[in-house]
């Protein structure tokens, strides 16, 4: 496991002398997340911001799992998110299912649900992965909004509002934003842990090798369409994490969680961030949500201002924020 | 349910199918011989609408914004493969695709900025608004015009890909770019005018729509959609099969319409779907690399 | 106007950020800030982005104008108002932040405002947990029902079944055949719902039903069978751009000539963005109108008011939510003598207001506001007198309680 890992941050760092501070980086990755994770409430604008942040980043987390590490572009993750969120919301809201199954069952529908998409999925190629994958996310979509008596339809879900958190005798007010927030994120934190051990294991490394590629990890005698199945559906379980904690968060699931616009956001958060390194993700959601929301404060325009500066990044900075700061802090 | 509604769905079917492919042919110009997904191309038939409507509102003439419209947005399609795509051909094919994404952003935006977020009336041209008797039913003259206008545009492309030398090198440099460059043709000339040529057909669907259905700053992201089923089914890149998914989808929206009205958009991407699991690169469309 | 609203809030984020700067400022003059009590601060979520776009300035206008006349008036027990107006984006999920940032952060007092029917439930459900005053906007019957009622939610804006109610009986006459073309979601259902009762109780008949997708730009697969069944009446039961493209394709398929085209909701704004042509004599319902002032005082100050702040521009209906929802809200503070949740509750259960368009008042069971509907028909290009001049008020149903359902069948007990 540490062999791999070791190796390709060897071939990743160029230098000698930089491989030390690359791996200690990599080593830290999580408490290092942990740390910044529990300062955000305290910088951000509104801790409803950092709960955003939180969300949204895991999302993107869970998708630079599949578009940074595996190189494959989904314009469908709106789905899983959505999904994570339907399921806990019915769960609560029509069952009376405690919150924490329901957890569990908002990320196993949107896992399932990932496991059923990436089969069919990942036997196109390209620009058709891209489209088969929005195409059947938007299937996903008018299904939510027929079912309406399951899902609210257009209206939404709602009636789960979950404002107390029983546990082994304790009671946490979860209407209290920063309880609320410091609940989410251990969440989200064991996530980053999980994709942090992914990306460590040897199948981490298949999965870049397939990036790279995908003829010479399939000549290496790697099973190339197990691995993007793998990658795409434990990539769909982190979004459904993601789906159930905005679900916990909100009150609501809205129909727009499952629209393309979703998707595309999440592609947006990710690359804005740096696609294909840890960190990027978060950073990137942190960057997008920040921006929307000071921007949208001084300016009904802010669409131009995010569409502009996501033009900027893919023409000049395609690493994004974190890759660019990486590759600028190894080229020194 | 009688015989003559049945014939008069269809027709309605057949022609939905020619808007279609009117509303997918720049889509599939610009993939087909750039390998670019143009994700502005809903934005961009938008501004085609509104720039219509400003020179109609100029000259006073629906003619005159049917006629500059097309060209001056292709040319400002032009500006945009230029400056914003050419940088990224060397690089994956992702990111033309993300670069257009953020830029129907902005032009989406910019429009309200110029037009206002609300929508602008359009009126039919006098000289084809009315509905014309066809015997099973009545229909709009204008959309009779519409499919006419499609089918006008389909032999021109037809003839221009296959008649001429231009084409013909559109045709050899969508296959293999290095050839051209190795026989001494300035490439990069053709894509620019290829995707000109793309971006003035998607700003002509624009103003052709733009009587039909509400001309205002959202109006890109349904025809983005609808672009996109077409132009998959039919497999990207493919004329004939843009063609041939266009009517295909027109026909399958309007056969639901008469059955299961409510599933009218669900069963574009349905449709969609299962082409592509069936056959993964479209009905005429052929691998693309990875 | 709008810019201005938004800039405040966002000094106040700047401010608190600063901190200290913003600490030593309030340590500096504690007597004046005793003196002049705390400030009243109203959220008031809107969607400034998207197809609502001028409906939620409209709104934004309107409800800054009922501040300002009381702010003006030396506020409320010398208390000011604020208005924190922020930006929905049309979207539940986004306005379910926004209303939990103006309530963890801003520390609003209420919330007025939401356009859309899935906003407005969002809002509701986030105000209900923690107690918050909020006064609904948006048009829809879920709210009235027992499932999402909020004992702290009033509902300023019509619902669907008033709306029908009102139309259909100006509109449909016994024997009247009516063909409905739907848009497949709950508001399309609720509006269907509406009318059908009521062409019931009229005694027309239904020659069909065409449920569309909600969000469709082509109607034309639907214009064959419409055309088929014959009907005296086309009544298009969905809203916004929907509506514009459904009847803009139904006249283009000729279907005026045969039938009288009928829509539950008129607006002003998509009026302006289809022209004249189109809707040129479709009849439809709505709650405000500016040529009301004809009959109403009410509608005469506030016509005036708008006019004075806003170079001359009319009110719209959904603006006129704005002054009506912020004005019976404040009225109400006032009656209570401050914030307090319970007395403005019980405050606003005994209003009896009179802002704009004539008597209101909220029913104790569902604080569903009763009131008023304008039945309203779009005008030739060559009747209009100037730009804003739109449509004829062809009858006003009274405000009465008879036109809305029974509390009991909303599930509530007697």
């Amino acid at each position: 496991m540490t062999a791999s890992t070791s190796s390709v941050a060897a071939v990743m760092s160029g230098p000698a002398g930089r491989r030390g501070w690359r791996a200690r980086l990599t080593a830290w990755r999580v408490p290092l997340s942990i740390l910044a994770l529990c300062l955000l409430p305290w910088l951000l604008p509104s801790q409803a911001l950092a709960v955003n942040v939180l969300i949204y980043g895991l999302v993107a987390v869970g998708y630079n799992l599949l578009f940074g590490y595996t190189g494959l572009l989904s314009f469908g993750h709106a789905a899983f998110f959505g999904t994570g969120a339907y399921a806990t919301g019915i769960a609560i809201g029509q069952f009376g299912v405690p919150w924490y199954a329901a957890i569990a069952l908002g990320i196993l529908a949107g896992g399932a649900l990932a496991f059923v998409i990436g089969l069919l999925s990942i036997r196109t190629r390209g620009i058709y992965f891209s489209m088969v994958t929005l195409a059947l996310s938007q299937l996903v979509y008018y299904t939510a909004l027929q079912a309406s008596s399951w899902t609210g339809g257009e209206n939404g879900l709602r009636g789960f509002t979950v404002a107390k958190l029983d546990l082994f005798g304790w009671t946490i007010d979860f209407l209290d934003p920063l309880k609320k927030y410091y609940v989410l994120m251990v969440f989200a934190v064991a996530a980053l842990w999980l994709v942090s051990r992914i990306l460590n294991s040897p199948f981490g490394a298949v999965l870049e090798a397939i990036r790279e590629n995908e003829t010479r990890a399939r000549a290496c005698g790697y099973d190339v369409e197990r691995s993007k199945l793998i990658s795409f559906t434990l990539s769909g379980l982190i979004c459904a994490l993601a789906g159930t904690l905005s679900a916990l968060h909100l009150a609501i699931v809205p129909l727009d969680i499952l629209h393309y616009h979703t998707s595309g956001m999440i592609v947006m958060m990710t690359l804005l961030g740096g696609a294909g390194s840890f960190f990027g993700p978060f950073i990137g959601a942190l960057a997008f949500l920040l921006m929307e929301d000071v921007v949208s404060l001084w300016t009904s325009h802010w669409q131009i201002v995010v569409g502009g500066v996501f033009i900027l990044f893919v023409l000049f900075l395609p690493k994004g924020i974190w890759g660019t700061a990486l590759s600028w802090r190894a080229g020194r | 349910m009688d015989a003559e509604l049945i014939a008069m769905q269809l027709f309605s079917g057949v022609a939905l199918g020619a808007i279609l492919i009117m509303v997918a042919l720049g889509l599939s110009i610009i993939f087909g011989m750039l390998g670019v997904v143009n994700f502005a191309h809903g934005a961009l038939f938008m501004v085609g609408a509104y720039a219509g409507l400003w020179v109609a509102s100029l000259t006073g003439s629906f003619w005159w914004g049917l006629l500059i419209a097309p060209v001056a947005i292709g040319a400002f399609g032009m500006l945009i493969e230029r400056f914003l795509i050419r940088p990224l051909y060397k690089r994956s094919v992702d990111d033309p695709l993300l670069l257009t994404f953020g830029l129907g952003y902005v032009l989406v935006e910019a429009v309200r900025i110029i037009f206002g977020s609300d929508g602008i009336p359009f009126q039919t041209p006098p000289e084809l608004s009315g509905v014309a008797d066809l015997g099973i039913g009545f229909f709009p003259i204008y959309r009779l015009f519409v499919v006419a206008v499609v089918a006008v545009i389909l032999l021109l492309l037809w003839l221009g890909l296959e008649k001429t030398k231009f084409g013909l090198i559109v045709r050899a440099g969508a296959k293999d770019p290095q050839i051209m460059r190795v026989l001494g043709i300035d490439i990069s000339k053709v894509w620019l005018l290829v995707f000109g040529l793309g971006i003035g057909l998607t700003a002509l669907g624009g103003v052709l729509a733009a009587p039909m259905r509400n001309v205002n700053p959202e109006m890109g992201s349904l025809v983005l959609a609808e672009a996109f089923v077409v132009t998959v089914i039919g497999g990207m890149g493919s004329l004939v099969g843009a063609i041939v998914a266009g009517l295909l989808v027109g026909v399958a929206i309007s056969m639901t319409a008469l059955f299961a009205p409510e599933m009218a958009t669900i069963v574009m991407f349905a449709l969609m779907a299962l082409v592509l699991l069936v056959r993964p690169h479209g009905l005429f469309g052929k691998p693309v690399r990875g | 106007m709008t810019k201005e609203s938004k800039g405040l809030p966002f000094l106040t984020r700047r401010a608190t950020l600063a901190g200290l700067a913003a600490g030593g400022a309030t340590l500096a003059m504690p007597g004046i800030l005793r003196a002049q009590g705390e400030t009243i601060r109203i959220g008031f979520p809107t969607p400034l982005t998207g197809p609502f776009a001028a409906e939620a300035k409209d709104q934004v206008k309107s409800a800054e104008l009922a501040v300002k006349l009381v702010n003006d008036k030396g506020g409320i027990a010398g208390r000011k108002v604020e208005l924190l107006v922020r930006d929905d984006k049309l979207n539940a999920g986004e306005a379910a932040t926004r209303t939990l940032e103006l309530i963890e952060k801003d520390k609003v007092h209420a919330i007025v405002g939401a356009l859309s029917s899935a906003v407005q439930l969002a809002v509701n459900e986030v105000t209900r947990a923690r107690g918050v005053i909020y006064v609904s906007i948006s048009q829809s019957d879920t709210i009235n029902e027992i499932k999402d009622f909020s004992r702290f939610t009033f509902h300023e804006a019509l619902n669907p079944h008033m709306t029908t109610a009102a139309v259909a009986k100006h509109t449909f006459k016994p024997g009247s055949k009516v063909a409905y073309l739907v848009a497949d979601y709950a508001y399309g259902h609720e509006m269907l719902r509406g009318f059908k009762r009521a062409q019931a109780a009229i005694g027309a008949t239904s020659v069909g039903e065409i449920l569309h997708p909600f969000g469709a730009a082509d109607y034309s697969t639907f214009m064959p069978r419409l055309r088929s069944m014959r009907p005296d009446i086309l009544c298009i039961c969905n809203f916004g751009r929907d509506q514009a493209n459904a009847i803009k394709q139904a006249v283009d398929f000729g279907m005026n000539r045969q039938s009288k085209i009928v829509v539950p909701v008129l607006l002003h704004n998509q009026r302006l963005a289809i022209g004249p042509e189109a809707f040129e004599g479709v009849i439809g319902g709505a709650n405000y109108y500016w040529g009301l002032e004809d009959t109403i005082p009410a509608a005469k100050t506030f016509n005036d008011a708008f006019k004075a702040a806003n170079g001359g521009a009319y009110p719209t209906d959904y603006g006129a939510y704005g002054f009506t929802g912020v004005s019976s809200l404040l009225l109400a503070i006032e009656k209570a003598g401050g914030t307090d949740t319970d007395k403005v509750i019980a405050a606003l259960e005994e209003l009896k207001y009179d802002v704009a368009k004539g008597p209101q008042h909220y029913r104790k069971c569902d604080h569903q506001s009763v009131q008023s509907v304008l039945v309203l028909e779009s005008k030739k290009k060559a009747e209009m007198k100037n730009e804003a001049d739109l449509f004829k008020v062809l009858a006003t149903e009274p405000a009465s309680e008879t036109i809305l359902r029974s509390c009991s069948e909303l599930g509530f007990p007697a």
